[in-house]
């Protein structure tokens, strides 16, 4: 352990090779949590964000709360948000998941809401008059075109959560966030370094594949340029 | 006694509102640290932001500065931080680090500025822009009196962001070893002290929902009272789009 350089003997550098060769697993094991604790919070955030958004777009009298509590949810800084919860959920990835979902929906919501909105009149007069019952005409007409506002919400709310799941290291999750504090905590530059660039990586990675997964599933958008 | 009741008890001890680690400090402290932050950030973005966006080069630097900056994590900002500025590793833990909490905080709150104020500089009308030089007004005049006037709301729209952002930060600072309202939090769980954990986190959401407001209004009285959305001209954007970069989370 004296090896981490603390002592002062020999000058840390910024990456140990031999460190990182000797703890692939640990370092595997940090960025598989790492994808699990975001995917489950972008998945979870989608279930809660989806009929709120519908709810908020239909509804003017909803519309105004909605965004008001997600606006405060996503305010509220993580370790706060963090602390609230602890004396009643405890350490737990339960903790660590609330707080998570609570920052995606802001995000989600509103362009929900913004992607439902920009369907053009016309469009849902002319699927009307092909004779679509409201719940086909939401399926088939207005989500399929609010798709690409929706992803860009969920690229946003993704690289925010590889973020945000650094944080949750304070209460005892983190996947690369734990390798990040672990540097903190021996001042030991290699897990920080590794945990950072990881955390970047993949976020630039998720980022860039769900920009490719909506230019799969919404050819029709292609021409227009996305955010 | 309920946790509540804890909690308010917390408040109620006046023991906690003095002294170095008192209340009253630590706000001073962190409002201090988050003012310094921001307005050393703005120093530096907003002529770059508003440069590139006038002089229309750059744009793609000016868009992609503020991904990078929403995909670099700010615990790890202040992580990195702390070990090229130095903590003190030794047994006074507590007191230093204000140093690197600054760094990270000040390059943390540059991306939304610059991205914010290209967007606000790029997005003014061009006609507008040539009417004024059609006035006979000079490249200055234009600059200082058209296109900064328009541009204003979403200037304003990025220093709230990174304001925000800052503020929930400075929160985090507490980890690495500087002070602020987050040592309540960061020693209440260390301690186990929930109460003080609590009254931690409710001064922190507090003190956050009161600069995102404050921002909020500042930035809605920039704007121009030409440029007010009537009710005929509400339209909301999706988060990720040009206006709406302003979000970003910590």
């Amino acid at each position: 352990m004296l090896a981490t350089g603390v002592v002062g003997a020999v000058e840390d550098p910024w990456i140990r090779w031999s460190w990182i060769s000797g703890h692939a697993d640990t370092i595997l094991a940090a960025l598989i949590q790492h994808i699990q604790l975001t995917l489950i919070a972008v998945v979870f955030g989608l279930v809660i964000a989806v009929p709120l958004g519908l709810v908020a777009w239909r509804s003017r009298l909803f519309r105004g709360p909605i965004f008001s509590l997600t606006g405060i949810l996503y305010t509220i800084p993580s370790l706060a948000l963090f602390a609230f919860l602890i004396p009643f959920t405890g350490l737990t990835i339960l903790t660590a998941e609330i707080g998570l979902v609570g920052y995606t929906l802001l995000i989600l919501v509103r362009n929900i809401v913004v992607g439902l909105n920009a369907v053009p009149d016309e469009v849902r007069e002319a699927a009307r008059g092909m004779g679509f019952r409201p719940f086909a005409e939401l399926a088939r007409v207005d989500i399929p075109l609010a798709i690409p506002a929706i992803i860009a919400g969920v690229r946003i709310a993704t690289v925010t959560t590889i973020g945000l799941v650094t944080v949750t290291a304070l209460i005892g999750e983190g996947g690369l966030g734990s390798l990040i504090y672990d540097g903190l905590l021996r001042e030991f530059h290699t897990p920080l370094v590794v945990g950072t660039v990881l955390s970047v990586a993949l976020a630039v990675v998720a980022d860039l594949g769900l920009a490719g997964a909506q230019r799969v599933i919404t050819p029709w958008a292609r021409a227009r340029v996305t955010p | 006694m309920s946790f509540i009741g804890q909690v308010v008890q917390w408040f109620l001890n006046s023991a906690h509102w003095q002294g170095d680690g008192g209340i009253l400090h630590r706000t001073v402290e962190h409002l201090i640290m988050s003012g310094a932050s921001v307005l050393t950030a703005a120093v530096i973005a907003l002529p770059v932001g508003i440069a590139i966006g006038h002089f229309g080069k750059g744009g793609n630097l000016a868009i992609n500065i503020s991904n990078i900056g929403r995909a670099v994590p700010s615990f790890a900002l202040l992580v990195l931080a702390a070990q090229l500025f130095g903590i003190a590793a030794a047994a006074e833990f507590v007191g230093f680090g204000a140093v690197p909490a600054f760094v990270a905080l000040v390059a943390l709150a540059i991306p939304p500025m610059v991205t914010n104020s290209y967007v606000g500089m790029r997005e003014v009308d061009p006609d507008v822009r040539e009417a004024a030089r059609g006035m006979g007004m000079r490249e200055r005049a234009v600059l200082l009196r058209v296109e900064l006037p328009i541009a204003l709301p979403l200037i304003m729209a990025g220093i709230r962001t990174s304001a925000v952002n800052v503020v929930a930060t400075a929160t985090l600072a507490a980890v690495v070893g500087w002070g602020g309202l987050g040592r309540f939090i960061v020693d209440g769980l260390g301690l186990q002290d929930y109460p003080m954990l609590y009254a931690g986190a409710v001064m922190v959401a507090v003190l956050s929902l009161i600069v995102e407001f404050t921002l909020a209004g500042v930035q809605r009285l920039s704007t121009p009272a030409g440029l007010r959305p009537s009710k005929t001209n509400q339209k909301e954007e999706p988060v990720g789009t040009a206006r709406d970069i302003a979000v970003v989370a910590a």
